[in-house]
């Protein structure tokens, strides 16, 4: 077993350890060294702001935006869905714009300013997309809903920046918050209970739209 | 994932001699692909320099009348650019029929160049991949090949290159830019930039070691009308079967790529001769030679047909 003070020993390390300390008795030390780890990389410093506050944390730059977000600073609003960046349940808006916070590394945020479900609104005072993802049920299990509200928020900013979409039939027209429009810029936001059609009527609602 | 070391770089030449240091490093630049496949530890760099603070975020004019686009542009500020929606809308068109919205908004010029194939088997680590291992053999010959390549593809790999940029990319005649360990920059031509699998799938590109794309090159608007015409098996989100990006004259002459059907964009500016003379002419001609197998023979006709779709559009007002 890797005798690195202060290490961390997981149970699949504990594991692994355990099966080479028995194959050291009948093979050569060689075969043991053979299966021992290298240290894990040393921490980083990284800081940035979530939810207007500042954060200043030490990582394994192994760990994702996400996984700071949730393991770190315990702001488990933030979903973790596929970790592969394909249904949008882990969406965080960074500067700004939605990202899909698994498929970043913690370590490219210093100096960012993040927004979080928990940062947009809270039970007493809620964001406009909250309540009318209340209002018209856009949810059955809810796990998916808060990727769905932070990218629902950012992609109407995006409408209004004039950011194009695939269904947009001229690219040099404003786009319009359509029914169309809505449902294909929020393709990256899977909802396995299949809520959709309450989501368009939530979204509408915010963006003044017919659903 | 794999453990590794972090450094951000200071200016383009920092990060290819970083690059260029260390065995198993790799740039990082918006990581939605590099990151996704360090998770299955198919990608297993040892140190990575990400490149977010070297500048390369502009499109600026160039000056032969064209646009240089920096390789750290996300893809959503390239699409939404006012001078590509109007002079370059086959590429804006192209980039917003990728991906999703909070994709879009991390990934990058260079690292859409970049991405590797979607093919079921380079993903799963289970299976031969030549791609990944090279040597090891290639499952998807004789597997579930639908969406896999059907020309230029070789016995050791029939994957697919999966961008859609970098199909509109290749109909505008794009240019990379790039700067090496040593300080030597060099443009290479879009045609000559991605690599057919041939014995060396692994080899995605004609890119060196430690060599950074710092730039892609538009050269000035040639006018017509721009088309991408994908097709996929959902409406949205999803990677193309097959795709055209076509950019079409008032005389019916044009240009056009197709992607979803090899492991680079698709072109062939001989075939684009047959353009007044219908879908069927270039197809036939752009496609000649396909081996498809019997899951994505499909394509073939598809692309016949999207093309056909693209220039009815063109006829129209």
């Amino acid at each position: 077993m890797p005798e690195t003070p202060g290490l961390t020993v997981s149970r699949r390390d504990m594991l692994a350890g355990s099966a080479a300390s028995a194959v050291i008795v009948a093979a050569p030390p060689a075969a043991a060294r053979d299966d021992v780890r290298p240290a894990p990389p040393p921490s980083m410093p990284v800081a940035f702001e979530v939810n207007g506050k500042a954060h200043a944390l030490s990582l394994d730059p192994r760990t994702t935006l996400l996984d700071a977000l949730r393991e770190h600073l315990r702001l488990t609003g933030t979903k973790k869905g596929c970790d592969h960046g394909q249904c949008g349940a882990c969406t965080v808006i960074v500067n700004g714009t939605r990202i899909n916070a698994c498929l970043t590394l913690a370590v490219q945020h210093q100096g960012d300013a993040i927004t979080t479900i928990e940062g947009l609104g809270t039970p007493d005072r809620l964001h406009p997309m909250q309540a009318a993802f209340i209002v018209h049920d856009g949810y059955q299990c809810g796990y998916c809903t808060p990727g769905q509200i932070c990218s629902a928020v950012a992609m109407l900013d995006e409408i209004a920046r004039g950011v194009p979409s695939h269904v947009q039939s001229d690219l040099m027209a404003q786009p319009q918050p359509t029914n169309s429009e809505l449902r294909e810029r929020m393709s990256g936001n899977i909802c396995r209970c299949g809520a959709y059609s309450n989501i368009a009527e939530a979204l509408a609602e915010v963006a003044g739209a017919k659903a | 994932m794999k453990a590794f070391t972090y450094e951000r770089a200071k200016s383009p030449l920092d990060a290819a001699r970083a690059v260029a240091e260390r065995p198993g490093a790799r740039f990082l630049a918006g990581g939605t692909n590099l990151l996704d496949l360090m998770k299955i530890e198919v990608e297993t760099p040892t140190h990575l320099v990400d490149v977010q603070d070297l500048g390369l975020d502009k499109i600026q004019p160039t000056r032969d009348g064209g646009l240089r686009i920096g390789a750290f542009v996300t893809n959503t500020d390239l699409a939404s650019d006012e001078r590509i929606r109007r002079d370059y809308g086959v590429l804006s068109r192209a980039i917003v029929a990728g991906a999703s919205g909070q994709l879009r908004n991390k990934a990058t010029t260079a690292g859409n160049l970049l991405q590797r194939t979607r093919c079921p088997y380079f993903y799963d680590t289970n299976m031969p991949c030549n791609k990944r291992r090279p040597g090891a053999g290639c499952a998807a010959i004789g597997g579930a090949s639908r969406q896999l390549a059907v020309i230029g593809a070789s016995d050791n790999c029939i994957a697919t290159h999966p961008s859609d940029m970098a199909v509109a990319m290749r109909v505008l005649d794009a240019v990379v830019e790039t700067i090496d360990p040593a300080g030597q920059t060099r443009a290479i031509p879009i045609a000559d930039f991605h690599r057919l699998p041939g014995d060396t799938p692994q080899q995605d590109t004609n890119l060196r070691t430690a060599e950074l794309i710092t730039a892609v090159t538009l050269p000035k608007p040639i006018g017509g009308r721009h088309f991408y015409e994908k097709v996929r098996d959902r409406a949205s989100y999803a990677f193309a079967l097959v795709s055209v990006a076509a950019v079409i004259g008032k005389d019916g002459s044009g240009r056009v790529a197709l992607g979803g059907v090899a492991h680079k964009p698709w072109r062939d500016v001989a075939a684009e001769a047959a353009l007044p003379q219908g879908a069927r002419a270039v197809t036939q001609r752009l496609l000649a030679g396909a081996k498809p197998t019997d899951d994505n023979a499909f394509k073939l006709p598809l692309a016949e047909r999207a093309l056909a779709a693209v220039l009815a559009e063109a006829r129209t007002a």
